[in-house]
C-alpha cells in the first residue's frame, strides 16, 4: 500500500468487487475444476512441487502438519450410513477428491489483515504474496477460511534439494527461506512469461497461451485455467476463455440460481461461498447415481 | 479486624524511614527470587536462540495452528497491565484515596507487563529482525504498513501505551525520588539527583505537578480501554468462528482488569510480607481490592455468558459447533478449568473470612490468573483447531520450546520488578502522607465541613470559621 493509494484510491482500494470497488483489472485469472473427471491421482500436486520449488519436508514434519503442499488433494468419504433406509456404501463409491489450491478470492480475507501488506491484489486478479515483504505474523493463514496458506517453519534450501537435486529447481522463481508465508500463485511465473511473449508479439494474451502446472499435468483435463475477466466485464478486450465458458454454463450463483433435476448443468460451486470471499476457483460437483 | 485504611497517627518521618528501608540491604529471599527469575529467563533465552536458528518448527506450531501460546501469553501480559492504570488513573480521578499506598507497584506492574508483552509478537514472528516493518517509518520506496491490519493498530496502541504508562509512572514518583535524593549517598544520590529533575517541593512545582498528573491520568484511561479493545480486534476483525465476536472488546477489557487485579493481590501480599509494609498495605485496603476483583470477575462472567448465548441463539452453525467443541472437544479440560477458575473461584472472595486470610488469598489470586491465562489460550487455539474447512481440523499441543518461553516471560517480569523495588520506593511516600493528612482532617468534623466546601456554595460559608 503506497501513500498515493491511501490518499487517492482509498475507497476503491478497500471495497470488494460487488460494491463497485473493482481494480483496473487487466486479467482475472480463474479456474474451473471438474470433480467428475478428477481421479485423485495427485499428478497436479506433484507438478506443483516441481514447478514452484516446494520443499519436501519429510514424513515426520508432514505428520506434524508442517507440509508445504500448495496444491493438496483433499479426500472425503460419505458417511456409511445416511439414515433411514438409504445406506450408502462408501466402499463402492470410493473417496471424493477435491484438489484445493489458493482460491485467489476477489475479496480475500488474508489481504486486509497482513500488517505489512505483503499480500495484496494484483491487476491480474491474483492474490499475490510478496516473500521479501513478509515478516511472518501468520495472521493471513489464520484468517483464510480455506486454510490454504503454508508457512516455512524451517529453512529448507540447504537440505530439501541435496546436490545434484538442486539442479531441478525452477530458476523462474525463488526458493523461500524460513519465516515466510507462501501459497499457490496460479504459477505467476508462467503468467508473466506468457504475457511477456504476447507483448513482444504485440498482441493480447490468447486463451490457452498460459497453462498452470496443475492444469497441464492433469491426465483427465479436470482442471481448466483461463481468464474470467470477459465474463465479469464484457467490454474488456481480453479473449473469452474456455474457463469463462464453463463458469457461465455451470455456475450456481448464490441467491440467484439453484441446482435441480431440470438444470443438471448447474453444478458449479465455490467453496464456502456464503462467506462472500468471492473466490476465482469453481468446482463442478461430482454427479453420482445414488 | 481494623476498619481504618491506614493508621492516622503514623509520623511522617516514620513513613520515609519505613519505605526507604525497603530499598536497601536485600535479604536472602530477595537473592533467591533473583536467582529463580534468572533461571526461568535463561530457559526462555535458550529456547529462543534455538528457535531463532532453526525456525518456528520446533515450537510445534503447524498448519493450521499458526498462532498459539505466544499470542495467548501476549494477550495475558497486555491484560495484566490494565489494572495499574485502573488503580492509578481511574481511582485517582474518582478520588478513591485508598489506592494511594498500593498504586505505585501496580503502575510499575503495568509498565513491566507491557515490556514483557511486547517481546511476544517479536518472538512469534518468523523473521523477527523485520519487526520494525509494521511501523510507519519513512522510506524512499513509499512502502507503508497496511493500515487496515489490526496488527498495525496493535503496534501503535501498545507502543503508545507503554510510553505513556512509563511516563505516568515516572511523573508520579518525582516527589518520592527527591526524598530518596535527600536521604542517600554515593551512586544512589547521583541517580536520584538526575531523576528527581530538581524537585524542591515549592508551590509552583506542586501546582504544575498536580496538573500534569491529572492530565496524564485523563489521557491514560481512554488509552488503556482502547489498547485492549485493539488487541481484541486482532480476533474480532477476523472472520473465524469464535473470534468474530462483537462483544470481544469489552470482554477483553474486563478480562484484562480481572487478571490485573488478581496480580495486584499477589504482589500486594508479597510486598507486605517481605518489606513488612503492614502499616501501609493494610487489611482494609486488601479487602477493598478483593471486592473490586470480585466485581470485575462477575462482569467477566456476564460477558462470557453473553458470548455463549449470542452464539447459541445465532445462525452461525460453524460458531455453534465450535462452542460445543469447546465444552466437550479435545481442549475441553482446559476450557472447564478456565470457567471454574474464572467464574466459580472468585466467589471465595465473597467471604470475609477468606478475604482476611492472607495465605488463602495468595493461592486464590494465583489461581485466578491461571484461569485468565487459560482463557487467552482457549480463545486462540480451539478456533484454529476447528474452523470452516473440515480438511484443516487439527489438534496441536505446544512443545517445550513454547512452554519455556512462556515460563521465561514470568522470569523476565519478576526480574524487572525485583530490580524496581530496590531502586524506587514501592509505596508512594508523599501520597500516603497526603492520605493521612486528609483523613486526619476528615476525622475532625469541624474541619471536615470546611474541607467539603464547594465552589457552588454561597459566599456565607467562606466566612465561617471552623468550630461554628
Amino acid at each position: 500500500m503506497s501513500l498515493k493509494n491511501i490518499l487517492e484510491d482509498w475507497s476503491k482500494y478497500r471495497k470488494g468487487r460487488e460494491e463497485g470497488g473493482f481494480h483496473e483489472y487487466e486479467h482475472m485469472w480463474g479456474m474451473a475444476i471438474d470433480l467428475d473427471k478428477c481421479t485423485g491421482c495427485n499428478a497436479c500436486s506433484v507438478a506443483c512441487y516441481a514447478e514452484n520449488n516446494l520443499a519436501f519436508v519429510g514424513k515426520e514434519r508432514m505428520g506434524k502438519g508442517q507440509g508445504m503442499h500448495w496444491l493438496r488433494l483433499e479426500r472425503y468419504w460419505d458417511e456409511p450410513d445416511l439414515g433411514e433406509s438409504t445406506v450408502s456404501d462408501y466402499q463402492y463409491h470410493g473417496a471424493s477428491f477435491v484438489p484445493t489450491m489458493c482460491q485467489q478470492c476477489n475479496a480475500a480475507t488474508c489481504e486486509p489483515v497482513c500488517p505489512v501488506a505483503a499480500t495484496y491484489h494484483t491487476p491480474d486478479g491474483l492474490n499475490a504474496q510478496v516473500y521479501n515483504r513478509c515478516i511472518g505474523s501468520r495472521y493471513c493463514s489464520n484468517n483464510c477460511p480455506y486454510r490454504l496458506r503454508y508457512f516455512n517453519f524451517y529453512s529448507y534450501y540447504e537440505e530439501a534439494w541435496p546436490a545434484p537435486l538442486n539442479m531441478q529447481l525452477n530458476p523462474d522463481l525463488s526458493v523461500r527461506d524460513k519465516g515466510v508465508m507462501e501459497k499457490c500463485t496460479f504459477c505467476i511465473q508462467r503468467i508473466r512469461t506468457g504475457k511477456d511473449a504476447a507483448s513482444r508479439e504485440g498482441r493480447q494474451v490468447r486463451d490457452g497461451d498460459i497453462q498452470t502446472a496443475c492444469a497441464q499435468s492433469c491426465p483427465t483435463k479436470a482442471i481448466s485455467f483461463g481468464d474470467l475477466l470477459k465474463m465479469y466485464d464484457p467490454s474488456s478486450k481480453v479473449a473469452d476463455s474456455k474457463t469463462a465458458g464453463l463458469w457461465r454454463k455451470h455456475q450456481v450463483q448464490l441467491g440467484k440460481t439453484k441446482q435441480n433435476k431440470q438444470t443438471a448443468d448447474l453444478r458449479g460451486y465455490r467453496i464456502l461461498e456464503g462467506l462472500n470471499t468471492d473466490p476465482c476457483v469453481m468446482y463442478l460437483e461430482r454427479v453420482r447415481d445414488v | 479486624m481494623p476498619t481504618r485504611d491506614i493508621d492516622e497517627d503514623i509520623k511522617w518521618a516514620q513513613i520515609n524511614k519505613d519505605v526507604l528501608r525497603s530499598m536497601e540491604n536485600p535479604r536472602m529471599g530477595y537473592w533467591i527470587a533473583i536467582a529463580v527469575s534468572l533461571t526461568l529467563l535463561s530457559f526462555a533465552v535458550g529456547a529462543e536462540i534455538y528457535q531463532y536458528n532453526v525456525g518456528m518448527g520446533p515450537s510445534n506450531l503447524n498448519w493450521p495452528h499458526m498462532w498459539d501460546l505466544y499470542i495467548a501469553t501476549f494477550i495475558f501480559w497486555i491484560g495484566m497491565s490494565h489494572s495499574g492504570t485502573l488503580l492509578s488513573a481511574i481511582l485517582h480521578i474518582i478520588q478513591a484515596d485508598w489506592r494511594k499506598p498500593i498504586y505505585r507497584f501496580a503502575e510499575a506492574m503495568t509498565t513491566f507487563t507491557l515490556m514483557t508483552a511486547g517481546l511476544f509478537p517479536v518472538i512469534h514472528l518468523g523473521r523477527l529482525w523485520n519487526m520494525y516493518w509494521v511501523l510507519p517509518y519513512f522510506s524512499d520506496r513509499g512502502i507503508w504498513p497496511n493500515f487496515r491490519s489490526p496488527l498495525v493498530w496493535d503496534a501503535f496502541a501498545i507502543s503508545t501505551y507503554l510510553t505513556s504508562s512509563a511516563l505516568f509512572l515516572f511523573i508520579g514518583m518525582i516527589p518520592d525520588l527527591s526524598i530518596c535524593r535527600d536521604n542517600t549517598r554515593g551512586w544512589r544520590k547521583k541517580l536520584y539527583t538526575v531523576l528527581s529533575l530538581g524537585w524542591r517541593g515549592d508551590d509552583r512545582q506542586w501546582r504544575n505537578f498536580r496538573k500534569t498528573y491529572m492530565l496524564m491520568a485523563c489521557f491514560l484511561i481512554p488509552l488503556a480501554v482502547s489498547v485492549h479493545s485493539i488487541v481484541s480486534a486482532d480476533f474480532a476483525m477476523s472472520i473465524m468462528p469464535g473470534w468474530h465476536v462483537t462483544t470481544f472488546p469489552p470482554y477483553f477489557v474486563a478480562g484484562a482488569l480481572y487478571s490485573g487485579c488478581a496480580a495486584i493481590i499477589t504482589l500486594f501480599i508479597l510486598l507486605r510480607y517481605f518489606f513488612r509494609f503492614e502499616q501501609y498495605m493494610t487489611m482494609p485496603i486488601l479487602d477493598k481490592t478483593c471486592k473490586l476483583t470480585f466485581a470485575i470477575a462477575m462482569v467477566w462472567t456476564y460477558l462470557n455468558l453473553i458470548e455463549f448465548s449470542s452464539i447459541w441463539y445465532g445462525h452461525d452453525e460453524v460458531g455453534k459447533e465450535l462452542l460445543l467443541a469447546k465444552f466437550n472437544g479435545p481442549y475441553s479440560p482446559y476450557f472447564w478449568a478456565m470457567l471454574f477458575l474464572g467464574s466459580v473461584m472468585p466467589f471465595t472472595l465473597a467471604f470475609e473470612k477468606i478475604r482476611n486470610n492472607i495465605p488463602a488469598l495468595f493461592v486464590i489470586s494465583l489461581l485466578l490468573n491461571v484461569g485468565m491465562w487459560l482463557e487467552r489460550w482457549m480463545i486462540v487455539t480451539p478456533t484454529l483447531s476447528l474452523s470452516y474447512h473440515p480438511f484443516a481440523f487439527d489438534v496441536m499441543w505446544p512443545s517445550w520450546v513454547q512452554w519455556f518461553i512462556v515460563l521465561g516471560s514470568f522470569g523476565w517480569f519478576g526480574l524487572l520488578f525485583l530490580v524496581f523495588v530496590k531502586i524506587v520506593p514501592s509505596v508512594s511516600m508523599y501520597e500516603v502522607k497526603e492520605m493521612i493528612f486528609h483523613r486526619r482532617h476528615l476525622a475532625n468534623k469541624d474541619i471536615a465541613s470546611v474541607m467539603h466546601r464547594r465552589a457552588t456554595d454561597d459566599g456565607s460559608m467562606a466566612t465561617e470559621t471552623p468550630g461554628n
